[in-house]
């Protein structure tokens, strides 16, 4: 098990836990009963511990190395699944994944960011940044989904877009925004979930639905904390204050009506019990798409586009003036 | 063969000796380092007369180059908000006052409507000058309200971008305002409206990967930087060097991303040309 800094209590509590077994297995002392307290001690702590998470121990949580990712959740909900690759421009981008997967009968094209689950395999995803072939597979599959009118989910896990020479060179840019452009007038239900990272451009260039969720130890901002320390504070030391003051977390998100929903994790993060996670976001996949299906597509179309239209908080010159003057008083 | 022969090379006069010119009179080429007079800057479309450098220019001076002469400016009356109580190294809301006060703009982005020999257009141009052009609500939704006359009025839309991204300041509302611009412009597409985007130094972040690429017709001014990622995080990404014209207008087009680079002195000319084929 990986234990995150502020996991320490638990560390310690399991440590116990694992020498009291052993000294049980001796058979010598009898210690079911120190063991129940133990197991007891350790799920309140836990309780304690994921009751009030800080912004900064949500990002670490989404980045948690055991956290399941995109091709096991698909493989999770969906007993048939082909994969499909390629952008059929440039090449397959190993950083974003997709194809056809059958959610208890309903067909669904899913999407998603995917990282490596050890050292070789991350490389291999380079860390789940994706480059413009990724997002252009993604926009591949999604118009395939189009035309034959199946739902599109996109699984969102990233630490950003990848900047690099060659991203540069085939228009990062262009693929996200060009992504944005046609997500918004697909014909065809998209339903979009933070299940980590949520990195700016990288996340939201398969992140514009008729429905977004996010789960519970996930964060979604413009910038990494750790960026934004860099540019604000000129340092990269105040990840934990940036984390706090980009109010990245699904509570904040939510509150801001920026999100839908927020799918709740099993207690001590997804990576605790990913197959109960996998059952979640199934459940709430599938309830999604079920209600977007009842729409015509023309009203679908037009209730996602003025969703984002109202996203935004402005005030006019006289409300400014106003503030000013309550403020001098 | 001369008598005398130069030592030392540059400027050898000492910081506290510089004799101070007025400000506004003289411009000095921050590329050649030419001196001219703002006169002749403001007659050469704010370019360096001696090495045409495009000279970082406002949003006011835009429509002053590319309307004729008249036009009137649009929902003036928004204003940020500091929603989130966002605080760095200075609170948000004393960047903004800092803004309003050094520029006397009200954003970082002015729509205004007017014509280009005689044919009407938008124009929504950005203002580096105000927290580096940044992309927040108000941006978001001045170019929104902008796409929406342009559909109840059928006229063609100019964005020009000149931004380093989206407004961290804002967090995850700039990052939907992404969203919301490019889903703005899918229905003027809809609506059989054209919508040319023109790229100036600096265009970066956030507003490169949304409306700024998202133009029927996308063009840039030269030299200017635009990219995704800004070159140094890049080179701090690869650890590598990068190419000499790495994220210009002109690599831009060479790897098919524009149009075509107009020089200022054709800026208005060029787009009267691109209305005359387009009726709306």
């Amino acid at each position: 098990m990986v234990f995150l800094d502020f996991e320490k209590p638990l560390e310690k509590l399991y440590e116990q836990l694992e020498k009291l077994k052993q000294v049980g297995e001796e058979g010598i002392v009898d210690v079911s009963e120190t063991v129940k307290e133990l197991e007891n001690k350790i799920k309140n702590t836990r309780k304690e511990i994921y009751s009030n998470l800080t912004g900064w121990q949500k990002v670490q949580l989404s980045r948690h190395p055991e956290r399941p990712y995109t091709l096991y959740y698909i493989r999770e909900m969906s007993r048939k699944f082909v994969e499909l690759h390629g952008d059929r421009c440039f090449k397959d981008d190993k950083a974003i994944v997709g194809g056809l997967a059958n959610l208890d009968g309903q067909t669904v094209m899913i999407i998603g960011h995917q990282k490596g689950v050890n050292t070789k395999m991350r490389q291999y995803r380079n860390f789940g940044m994706a480059n413009p072939e990724g997002y252009r597979k993604a926009l591949r599959l999604m118009k395939m989904a189009e035309r034959f009118d199946i739902p599109v989910a996109c699984l969102i896990d990233t630490p950003g877009a990848y900047p690099g020479i060659e991203a540069e060179e085939r228009g990062q840019a262009e693929a996200i925004a060009r992504n944005l452009l046609e997500m918004a007038q697909l014909k065809v239900p998209i339903v979009c979930v933070v299940i980590g990272e949520g990195a700016s451009g990288g996340a939201i260039g398969i992140g514009l639905g008729d429905r977004v969720y996010m789960m519970e130890n996930t964060w979604y901002s413009v910038i990494s904390p750790e960026s934004c320390s860099s540019i604000l504070w000129h340092s990269w030391d105040y990840k934990e204050q940036a984390a706090e003051a980009l109010k990245l977390t699904p509570d904040h998100m939510l509150e801001f009506g920026l999100i839908d929903d927020i799918i709740k994790e099993p207690l001590g993060g997804a990576h605790t019990a990913p197959e109960e996670m996998a059952k979640l976001l199934k459940r709430q996949i599938k309830k999604a798409i079920s209600e977007l299906q009842e729409m015509s597509v023309e009203d679908r179309i037009e209730a996602r586009i003025n969703k984002y239209a109202v996203m935004g908080v402005y005030g006019t010159a006289e409300e400014d003036s106003l503030m000013t003057e309550k403020e001098n008083q | 063969m001369g008598w005398f022969k130069r030592l030392k090379d540059g400027i050898q006069t000492a910081t506290r000796n510089k004799k101070e010119a007025p400000e506004g009179l003289w411009y000095k080429c921050k590329r050649c380092k030419e001196t001219s007079t703002m006169k002749e800057l403001k007659e050469n479309f704010f370019k360096c007369p001696q090495c045409n450098y495009h000279v970082r220019i406002g949003s006011e001076d835009y429509f002053g180059l590319i309307f004729d002469g008249v036009f009137e400016e649009m929902f003036m009356d928004l204003r940020s908000q500091d929603m989130l109580n966002f605080v760095d190294l200075k609170p948000y809301k004393k960047r903004l006052d800092d803004a309003y006060n050094k520029t006397g703009l009200t954003e970082a982005i002015s729509v205004a409507k007017g014509k280009v020999n005689r044919r009407p257009l938008v124009i929504a141009a950005m203002d580096f000058s105000f927290i580096g052009g940044s992309m927040g609500s108000v941006v978001g939704q001045k170019i929104a309200m902008a796409i929406d006359h342009c559909r109840e009025n059928r006229i063609p839309l100019l964005i020009i971008s000149k931004t380093g991204g989206a407004r961290m300041m804002e967090s995850a509302f700039s990052l939907m305002q992404m969203a919301k611009t490019s889903a703005k412009l899918s229905q003027l597409a809809k609506h059989k409206i054209p919508y040319f985007s023109l790229l100036t130094d600096p265009t970066t972040g956030g507003v490169t990967a949304s409306f700024a690429m998202l133009g029927d017709i996308n063009f840039a001014e030269p030299e200017a930087l635009i990219g995704f990622a800004g070159p140094r995080v890049i080179k701090e990404t690869i650890k590598r060097d990068l190419p000499e014209d790495f994220q210009t207008s002109e690599f831009l087009l060479e790897h098919g991303f524009l149009d075509f680079i107009v020089d200022r002195k054709e800026l208005r000319e060029r787009i009267s040309d691109l209305l005359s084929f387009f009726d709306v």
